[in-house]
């Protein structure tokens, strides 16, 4: 019934093949953008087919085998689908979300060289993507999961000549590969694990169903899934391995919002969401994910605040709220992390977007005037929303959404993990308090961000103020489309102390209820803490809003005057607390070093050593050995008298 | 009393002294003649051990021992004549064409 799965990853495999074949030879850019993006949408389509067949099913787990990979002993892998409420959740916001943003690509990278890499590249990662979000076993999802990786190299590092691009990408292919060795160690453990049991598996099913052999909050099953988190965090950008996302904003826009804020960074969500039974089963390791979570979430928070450059701040946003997702995770709301990966997906990819379109603007107004100032720098803007009416009101949108604002989807998503964390079973107040914070510093640097670009004067150099145009139809449909959906996203999923009948809880129950109820991991607490805590955190959140007001659109001088202040805090925050600095004095400087030593001592001397050497004792032994061959007669006849000598004299003593 | 003895012991000498003419004679004449020596030393031994032994085989194969000798000797002097006239010389250092 679900035969067609396979299509939905196949058609950007499709598209990618031949974009990247022949897409020199086809020189028209509609052609190569519209069949990337049509076959975006037919993936699309195809998954929305199976997301209502879905619906309608009684039997929600589905998997469709492909071919048989490999077979090894008793261990059977085979190329296999997996279908249930979760993927059919993933699938719709990959191909939705990507093929929106595949038609912003089109009007946005118009004239660029190397045009038909770009979307040859995009849709090699739109189908990586799907075959992890669609995997049914961990090695089909270890596929994907090293190509997103993989693309998302080539598209950081695709204006490669520019230096601080190619090293960018550099960065986050080997960030992302030290979680991958996490994925792969706990992979290899958990395999290793159930073989002892007598279960020979990688399959997903199979492990959900086997899992119960191992033991409950035992050593094993932590180390397990503490890998698996590792690699979590090099895929979503946590700490200790999330500083390649904010460098990764050198690719164009369209990557960053694709990849760096809908898809590739919520490929360690779904992978906790994936195995949620082993995660339950390891108390030891939600904890650890929950502050992982909360403390990335305020850490990136913090640094958003003092950012200059639009995409940054958006970068150390995403950071931020996949640090709420982690949290959700680990406290044991796993729909609700979900839910909130569903909902960012969808203003953060409208607000990735809407940066791309003031940036594309700001970029045509400065090469108008012949300017070299930074196009995405925010000091240089404002006052824009006249200029850019469609973008404007969308990005407005999608902000108030990212706040919290009740009624918008950010809300909904982001008041059950408030919930959650405060009264999960797995939760703690202390969670609540960080993540409140952490809203109401997302308010603020999120309005910040509006008001010094939108709203008050414009800084623009006056040569360009004037030349900063609207975007085209093909920037503008996919920011309103968005947009729509950052507003009305949330109604899936409104909790009962609202009066919803939370659909989205219930529709993604077969996969996580299992877990939850065996582990009991459930949000208690009477409604009336809840009405509290949902009013504590809207009041956070207008006050940053308030504060954002106050600071850049009333009195503009006071950030000047506040970080004056407080000069050494500004400091620490604008530098990223210089933990890129420690990185590179603990890890970096290091293997720079070993590599040098490496390279000077034990390459050069020993194996070059060991190869001249070889070349040397030959040339010696010839040298030796050539003085046998005089060519004197009488050497020659010494040589026989002396052998005559010697073989008489072994016989005759013998 | 002359024993046999005394003729292998001769014999033996004779033959060191052609080896070391061999190894150690300038002229290429020289080295045939002590060849010469050599093989008439082995020629002793073959006739001393016929008389002890009282078979007459060992003497018998002194004809042919003599025949090699003669037929070697004039191949030799046939080469050492070639020799001189490619290189008006026949002292041994000069055979050096083998050398590397």
């Amino acid at each position: 019934m679900y035969s067609n799965l396979w299509l939905i990853p196949f058609f950007p495999l499709l598209g990618a093949i031949v974009n990247g074949l022949f897409g020199k030879k086809i020189k028209n850019e509609a052609v190569i953008g519209g069949i990337a993006t049509l076959l975006m949408f037919l993936s699309f389509l195809v998954a929305v087919q199976n997301f209502f067949r879905l619906l309608g099913d009684t039997e929600k787990v589905h998997e469709i085998v492909l071919a048989s990979w490999m077979t090894v002993g008793n261990l059977q892998v085979n190329w296999e689908l997996l279908l249930d409420p979760l993927s059919a959740v993933m699938i719709l916001v990959v191909t939705g979300v990507g093929t929106l943003i595949h038609l912003y690509s089109i009007g946005y990278m118009h004239g660029e060289t190397g045009y038909y890499r770009f979307f040859s590249y995009l849709n090699l990662f739109a189908f990586s993507m799907l075959m992890l979000v669609l995997g049914g076993n961990a090695l089909v999802m270890f596929i994907g999961w090293e190509g997103v990786g993989l693309c998302s190299y080539l598209l950081i590092g695709y204006y490669y000549e520019k230096k601080s691009a190619s090293d960018a990408a550099k960065k986050a292919f080997v960030v992302n590969r030290i979680g991958d060795f996490g994925f792969l160690c706990g992979l290899f453990i958990l395999f290793w694990a159930l073989a002892g049991k007598g279960v020979w598996t990688i399959n997903f099913v199979e492990i959900a169903n086997n899992a119960h052999l191992l033991e409950t909050g035992g050593a094993l099953i932590t180390v397990i899934t503490l890998a698996f988190f590792l690699g979590a965090t090099g895929k979503s950008a946590q700490i200790p391995l999330f500083t390649w996302l904010p460098d990764a904003m050198e690719g164009p826009t369209p990557v960053s919002a694709l990849i760096h804020a809908a898809t590739m960074v919520t490929a360690g969500i779904y992978m906790i969401g994936r195995m949620n039974i082993l995660f339950a089963m390891a108390p030891s390791t939600m904890m650890t994910i929950a502050i992982i979570g909360a403390a990335t979430a305020f850490l990136a928070a913090t640094i958003g605040l003092a950012q200059n450059d639009i995409k940054r701040v958006l970068a150390y946003s995403t950071v931020s709220q996949l640090g709420y997702m982690f949290l959700a995770m680990g406290v044991g709301a796993f729909s609700a992390g979900i839910f909130h990966l569903m909902t960012h997906a969808f203003f953060k990819a409208c607000l990735f977007l809407g940066s791309g379109s003031v940036i594309h603007a700001m970029h045509h107004a400065y090469h108008h005037a012949h300017l070299h100032d930074d196009p995405q720098d925010m000091r240089n803007m404002g006052g824009l929303r006249s200029k850019m009416p469609i973008t404007f009101w969308t990005f407005l949108l999608s902000t108030i959404a990212i706040a919290g604002v009740p009624f918008f989807s950010g809300f909904f998503s982001k008041d059950e993990i408030l919930w959650w964390s405060f009264g999960s079973t797995a939760g703690h107040p202390i969670f609540w308090v960080v993540a409140v914070c952490v809203a109401g510093m997302t308010a603020f640097y999120m309005f910040r961000l509006v008001f010094m670009t939108f709203f008050g004067a414009q800084r623009t150099d006056a040569r360009a103020k004037d030349h900063i145009p609207e975007s085209p139809w093909t920037i503008t449909v996919p920011l309103i489309i968005l947009a729509f959906l950052a507003v009305v996203g949330g109604y899936v999923g409104v909790p009962e102390v609202l009066g919803g009948s939370n659909n989205f809880g219930n529709f993604l129950a077969p996969v996580f209820g299992h877990a939850q109820e065996l582990h009991h991991l459930s949000a208690h607490g009477s409604h009336a803490v809840e009405y509290t805590l949902i009013a504590l955190s809207v009041s956070i959140a207008l006050i940053g809003i308030y504060l954002a007001w106050l600071m850049y659109l009333k009195n503009p001088e006071l950030p000047a005057r506040f970080t004056a202040k407080f000069a050494s805090a500004y400091r620490f925050v604008f530098n990223k607390w210089y933990i890129d600095e420690l990185y590179d004095f603990m890890f970096v400087n290091p293997c720079k070093k070993l590599g040098t030593f490496l390279w000077r001592a034990f390459d050069v001397k020993v194996v070059d050593g060991l190869v001249n050497g070889c070349a040397w004792v030959c040339k010696g032994l010839g040298a030796g050995l050539r003085y046998t061959q005089t060519g004197y007669m009488y050497n020659y006849a010494m040589a026989m008298v002396v052998g005559v000598v010697v073989i008489v004299g072994f016989y005759v003593f013998s | 009393m002359i024993t046999v003895n005394h003729y292998l012991l001769l014999s033996a000498i004779l033959f060191a002294i052609g080896t070391l003419g061999v190894l150690t004679r300038k002229n290429a004449i020289v080295v045939f003649m002590c060849i010469e020596v050599m093989l008439n030393a082995v020629n002793l031994t073959f006739v001393a051990l016929s008389r002890h032994v009282g078979n007459m085989d060992g003497q018998i194969f002194v004809f042919f021992v003599m025949t090699v000798a003669a037929a070697e000797a004039a191949v030799g002097l046939a080469l050492i004549i070639a020799f001189y006239r490619n290189r008006e010389s026949i002292d041994v250092d000069d055979f050096n064409m083998l050398k590397w």
